[in-house]
């Protein structure tokens, strides 16, 4: 290892000379206690390096030793259920090392290598292979059937493979390479975290995530491969939608990183996720959870890392051919870290301090996100869908980490506080939000849900258009001013936003709603509101249809569990008769 | 072994550079001796081949660059703790004021601490009963919390934290319990104000009080919240004791950051404070919380004034990004002569639903309070209505709304400032405001609980 000398030491931020031929990016080890770093520029013969831990006792004249690497992750069996910081070291194996508070300097690999995991290869001897094909599987949890796949730049027949237990740097075959020479595959594969990994086609999305969210499924949807946005101040509730996502959404695998957050919602998580059963599997939701946990009072420089450490992973599920779902809280702690080293580096400030390639920088994050064919045999295809949280400085959303983010994403769900101090939670707003799915999705659930879903879809959201306008005009005349067909708008709109917008995440019957019993339940105001029009115009009196009896019961339907489907029907067939009856009872 | 310079080059506000020094390390401890005789102490904020950059904690005046002696310790800032620092009073560098014997130290920390290992944190979940309704009730504090009170200057924040302090107790149990107060750059009086509470109800035995007035250096202030979390997390994680952290007022701390911010010419973020404004506000909010396997426990209350009432101006904002959840006070309730002036609709409480519920408070807190919460939205959106458009234009569940959330504020929120509210007596008066409302208004309470605790009213 070249081995160089500290010049300079401010906060995170490392000078060193003497690292002869050392790449950007390298690691780099610092001090006496080989604090990992990273080389962030070169300038002069001198490297600055951000270092992932505490520098407090570092100072001019200590080692530094290059390793002539880029950081890596060790990708392989155990992944899943692990919890890692963000340059991909096992929390739970710190705290073994050294305790309830996080030393400096402890090493832990990323993969456990004494657990022996089951490998039952898929292929045989003389097969040929090459990059990204499957060459035999590993049970990792009950719901995940880990691929081993064969690493880049080996290619050629296969001379040995085995079956039986092995711990991940076991060698499980042997590849006969073209030029003569043999290289054993292990379980555990190696890819720095800043370069994507590569597939053999990008398509578009076209399937929906289901996320058992009203609101996100049916107003503002998502697609699998897609990518979206959730901004709002502090208190609209980011994290509790990001931890509904990670809970609910029907992605194989949920990559969860906390970037700069609080640490006891890490904790949340932690002790949540295990109890929590996954509504699709039957199985614990941990058992398909990757966490990546870098709370705001740990080292900036690896929060920086920490999206990359989390996309790598992810990228490695979707070459098997999974569905993932990553969600990164937040990316503006993120972005944080990158304005504090581009301080620190002395950089030309770009608006409010960021640097000037704070929106590249998202924009590539962003758009390793994708549905893919992966490389290799047999033929498969993975997505990855992002979903980032921004936490806009006073909720405006015209700075600058929101506005790079908004020009990559597809899908924008702007949260407000109005909505949250009335405790409308989630506090989406249907007005300001967005999906750019929302047409091609709209064919999905057409099809596989109800053939009326697009058109029910569309109302509710033109009632809710509608009533902003209406609610205006009360604001200055009053509500007198409003003809009975308008005073039926804004109570349909109100029953929308209480009765299907509004969602309880801490309560067991509502915080999932299956994509059947979403419209279902979407059906009944809109059948609602359409029988109300007729019989206002038929001359029943206002005040008796918004009083009926039938609307406690919409009110109460969204607590109704997929076995009480039939439920909804009942209730349908009630707002018909109080609706028809009182026309008759006019008639005469 | 220290070494001792005489080679200070520039001194620029509080900052020294110190030119020539060999092996001095990034957070050193720095001893100065000024040409007076007097001592002071810094430390190294950034360290080159031959310049460190020295902060110093005490007022530069009287320094010069010729005859200042600077010597480096070889060690970070530290805390002398021990079990004797209960009842004691020190300043902002953890050096004793009362006038009482040194601290004989069990263990000298790091005031900068370790950063709470996330698997090792266990979730705050115990339910804290303060006495006072519209937290309790609305948005209870939960031990190992940090819920900070958004103030304004002027408004009471003082009171409400010295009650909370005063009368903070958690349902069953009768654990170990400390106050750890900092004061950072407050005036005499306010500091006074909270000796004197503690004194009053010999709260002071049990608690430890670090002192950094407005007219202290505000350097100093950088280091006392660290000082005061330091000592809290002895007192926790080493004694066992549950600890009430109460730092008053977080915006001087935040201005002094800035003044040495800019005073190192650093790129400045927004309104000034510096980029890193976040990470260090988390590094000492994240210091609140729970350990696995240890019966200890830091609550923090952090207190901070808004600059002109405004949320969003970075401090706040940045503080509310960390903390779980805010008490916010209002200029408009206070003017209306409501104790405590806590504005219910903006204030949170992230951890309320695992701090409360059956087995800790009542099985139909959740319900209640998310009923009260609507339906005190709904009054207020009357309020607004009634102002442009008369009272007569309201509909009449409109006025029940209305009615609804002037009693709200005057009976709920509203309390005498020696007061303490059990959390039954809270939860009671809940229903009986309720109890105004239509019946198939409430749609956010479960059925059986209104059987079960609502008093229906003869008509």
């Amino acid at each position: 290892m070249v081995k160089g000398e500290i010049v300079r030491v401010a906060g995170p931020l490392v000078v060193a000379s003497g690292l002869k031929d050392a790449k950007m990016y390298d690691v780099v080890k610092v001090g006496s206690e080989r604090l990992m770093g990273e080389i962030i520029e070169l300038r002069g013969g001198l490297a600055s390096i951000q270092v992932y831990e505490e520098t407090a006792g570092l100072g001019p004249g200590d080692e530094v030793f290059a390793t002539g690497e880029p950081l890596s992750l060790e990708l392989g069996p155990g992944l899943l259920s692990s919890i890692y910081d963000g340059v991909q070291r096992p929390l739970a194996v710190l705290a073994e090392k050294s305790g309830s508070f996080m030393k400096r300097g402890i090493e832990a690999p990323g993969l456990n290598r004494t657990k022996k995991w089951a490998f039952e290869p898929s292929k045989k001897v003389g097969d040929q292979v090459s990059p990204g094909d499957i060459i035999g599987v590993v049970q990792e949890t009950s719901i995940i059937v880990h691929k081993i796949m064969i690493p880049q730049d080996v290619e050629g027949r296969i001379s040995e493979i085995r079956q039986g237990d092995f711990t991940v740097e076991e060698g499980v075959a042997v590849i006969e390479m073209a030029d003569g020479s043999s290289a054993p595959v292990q379980m555990m594969q190696r890819w720095p975290v800043r370069i994507g990994r590569p597939y053999a086609a990008k398509m578009n999305p076209s399937e929906p995530l289901i996320t058992g969210q009203r609101v996100i499924d049916t107003l503002f949807p998502i697609a699998k491969g897609g990518t979206a946005c959730v901004p709002g101040p502090f208190g609209s509730g980011k994290t509790v939608i990001q931890h509904q996502l990670a809970k609910w959404a029907d992605a194989e695998v949920i990559i969860f990183i906390g970037c700069g957050e609080r640490g006891n919602e890490m904790t949340d998580v932690l002790l949540e996720f295990p109890e929590l059963i996954d509504p699709h599997s039957g199985k614990p939701l941990m058992e398909r959870t990757v966490l990546i946990a870098n709370t705001s009072n740990m080292p900036v420089a690896a929060r920086e890392a920490s999206i990359y450490t989390g996309i790598t992973i992810a990228e490695y599920f979707r070459d098997m051919g999974y569905n993932v779902a990553l969600q990164a809280d937040s990316t503006s702690r993120w972005a944080e870290a990158l304005r504090e080293m581009s301080g620190r580096l002395e950089e030309m400030p770009g608006e409010e301090g960021y640097p000037a390639y704070l929106s590249s920088r998202l924009a590539a994050f962003y758009e390793r996100a994708g549905v893919v064919t992966a490389l290799g045999e047999p033929e498969r295809q993975g997505s990855i869908t992002a979903i980032g949280s921004v936490s806009p400085p006073g909720g405006d959303l015209s700075e600058p980490v929101v506005q790079s983010t908004l020009r990559v994403v597809k899908v924008f769900w702007g949260l407000e506080d109005k909505l949250a101090y009335e405790r409308h939670f989630p506090a989406i707003n249907w007005l300001v939000s967005y999906s750019l799915y929302a047409e091609k999705l709209e064919e999905w659930w057409d099809e596989e849900i109800d053939k009326n879903f697009r058109t029910e879809r569309r109302e509710a959201l033109k009632l809710l258009q509608i009533e902003s306008e209406l609610r205006e005009i009360v604001r200055l005349i009053g509500v007198e001013a409003l003809s009975p067909n308008e005073r039926l708008i804004l109570e349909t709109a109100r029953s929308i936003r209480e009765d299907f917008l509004q969602q309880n995440a801490f309560f067991e019957l509502d915080t999932y709603t299956s994509p059947k019993r979403q419209f279902l339940l979407l059906d009944l105001i809109i059948t609602w509101h359409t029988l109300a029009l007729e019989a206002v115009e038929n001359g029943m009196s206002l005040e008796k249809i918004v009083t009926s009896p039938v609307r406690e019961k919409i009110a109460r339907a969204k607590l109704l569990t997929d076995n009480e489907i039939e439920e909804f029907a009942q209730i349908k067939e009630a707002i018909i008769a109080e609706l028809e009856v009182s026309e008759t009872v006019v008639e005469l | 072994m220290a070494k001792e310079y005489l080679t200070i080059k520039d001194v620029i506000g509080p900052l020294l550079f110190v030119e020539k020094v060999v092996d001095v390390k990034y957070a050193e401890l720095v001893e100065l001796e000024f040409p007076s005789g007097k001592r002071g102490r810094g430390q190294v904020l950034d360290i080159s081949n031959d310049v460190a950059v020295v902060q110093s904690f005490e007022s530069t005046q009287g320094l010069n660059t010729t005859q200042t002696r600077v010597k480096f310790i070889g060690r970070g800032l530290e805390l002398d703790v021990s079990k004797d620092m209960l009842g004691r009073v020190f300043n902002g560098l953890g050096t004793p004021i009362d006038g009482g014997p040194k601290i004989l130290p069990e263990k000298r920390l790091d005031i900068n601490g370790e950063a709470i290992n996330p698997v090792e944190r266990d979730y705050p979940s115990d339910f804290i009963e303060t006495g006072i309704s519209a937290i309790d009730g609305m948005n209870p504090l939960v031990r190992g919390q940090k819920l900070p009170i958004f103030s304004g200057s002027g408004l009471p924040h003082s009171k409400l934290a010295a009650q909370i302090a005063r009368e903070s107790r958690v349902l069953g149990s009768d654990k170990e319990f400390a106050v750890v107060f900092a004061a950072l750059g407050i005036t005499f009086e306010e500091a006074n104000f909270f000796i004197d509470q503690f004194r009053s109800t010999a709260a002071i035995e049990r608690a430890v009080l670090f002192v950094n007035l407005a007219d202290d250096p505000p350097v100093e202030r950088l280091a006392t919240p660290r000082m005061a979390l330091t000592a809290a997390e002895y007192l926790a994680f080493d004694l066992g004791m549950h600890v009430l952290v109460i730092m008053t007022d977080m915006t001087y701390y935040c201005e002094a950051l800035r003044e040495v911010s800019s005073a190192r010419k650093e790129v400045p973020g927004r309104r000034g404070y510096p980029g890193y404004l976040y990470t260090d506000l988390a590094t000492m909010y994240e210091r609140a919380g729970r350990i696995k396997g240890k019966p200890g426990s830091i609550t923090q209350i952090p207190v901070l004034t808004m600059p002109d009432d405004d949320k969003t101006h970075p401090i706040p904002d940045l503080t509310g990004y960390i903390t779980e959840g805010q008490i916010i006070l209002s200029r408009d309730i206070h003017r209306r002569n409501i104790y405590p002036p806590i504005d219910v609709m903006p204030s949170l409480s992230r951890l309320k639903e695992k701090g409360i519920g059956e087995g800790k408070t009542r099985e139909d807190h959740s319900g209640l309070s998310n009923q009260l919460f609507a339906a005190y939205a709904r009054g207020k959106e009357a309020q607004e209505l009634s102002i442009i458009l008369g009272e007569a234009a309201l509909s009449d569940l409109d006025k029940t709304y209305l009615n609804f959330a002037a009693n709200f504020e005057t009976q709920y929120v509203k309390q005498r400032e020696d007061e303490n509210r059990s959390i039954e007596e809270t939860l009671a008066l809940g229903w009986s405001l309720l109890s105004e409302l239509p019946r198939s208004e409430l749609k956010r309470v479960r059925e059986e609980d209104i059987e079960k605790y609502m008093e229906t009213k003869e008509v």
